[in-house]
């Protein structure tokens, strides 16, 4: 189970690097990202940004389409790599 | 044998911000070294529009391998440059292993930019039970 912390810092992510068209809060955490317009290339940004934020790596494996495609995906795939299993963020704050 | 398209279209400025933001990072977790090489400026700096055209090429082969939810790295497809300029596709791992269970063969592709957009097409054949 992710933090609180960890899910705001996840839509702050996806804010500034997702590109959206609408603001990430008003799409729920089920809400697809891909229909709510974020194209496969700011896909690419989100991932390695995601990865600056959690101090992480996404392993090809991960690397689909449905790991990235809501908010509440993107949690269960950081909550997977975190060894704490709970998405705490790195003692730098994981700022961009 | 019927055919199967796949089209993409990619934002150079996104690429450039990309390049901006994440440096070397996005250049080596999305394109291959040959990739990186063949798409430099004159001045040696990664070309975002030519980087550009080889996103959306990989993306236009992504659809025509018919990716549901498979891992399929960026760098399993390869795009690649004959000595006219003339691109085509190269598949490794991932990728090729995708294509033959699906039966997609003979990959062609076509790349186009204009103003601040990059285009690709990828055209394929398919076996017809797939």
């Amino acid at each position: 189970m992710l933090s609180a912390d960890a899910r705001i810092e996840i839509r702050r992510v996806i804010r500034e690097h997702a590109r959206l068209p609408v603001d990430v809060d008003t799409l729920d955490d089920g809400a697809d990202l891909f229909a709510a317009g974020m194209t496969s290339h700011a896909s690419v940004n989100l991932m390695l940004a995601l990865e600056d934020a959690f101090d992480l790596e996404f392993p090809d494996r991960m690397l689909t389409r449905g790991v990235f495609e809501s908010v509440g995906a993107i949690g269960d795939a950081i909550a997977e790599l975190t060894p704490s299993a709970d998405g705490n963020l790195p003692l730098n704050g994981g700022g961009a | 044998m019927g055919l199967r398209v796949g089209i993409d279209l990619v934002s150079i400025d996104a690429v450039e911000q990309s390049i901006r933001i994440h440096s070397a990072r996005y250049l080596r977790r999305v394109y291959t070294s040959r990739e990186v090489r063949d798409c430099r400026a004159p001045d040696g700096a990664p070309d975002p529009r030519r980087l550009a055209g080889c996103f959306a090429a990989k993306e236009a082969a992504l659809k025509v391998l018919g990716v549901d939810d498979e891992a399929v790295p960026w760098q399993s497809i390869e795009v690649h440059n004959d000595r006219l300029g003339s691109p085509s596709i190269e598949l490794t791992g991932a990728a090729e292993r995708l294509a033959r269970r699906r039966g997609v063969t003979d990959l062609d592709l076509s790349i186009t930019h204009e103003g601040p957009l990059a285009a690709a097409i990828v055209v394929a054949r398919v076996r017809d039970e797939c």
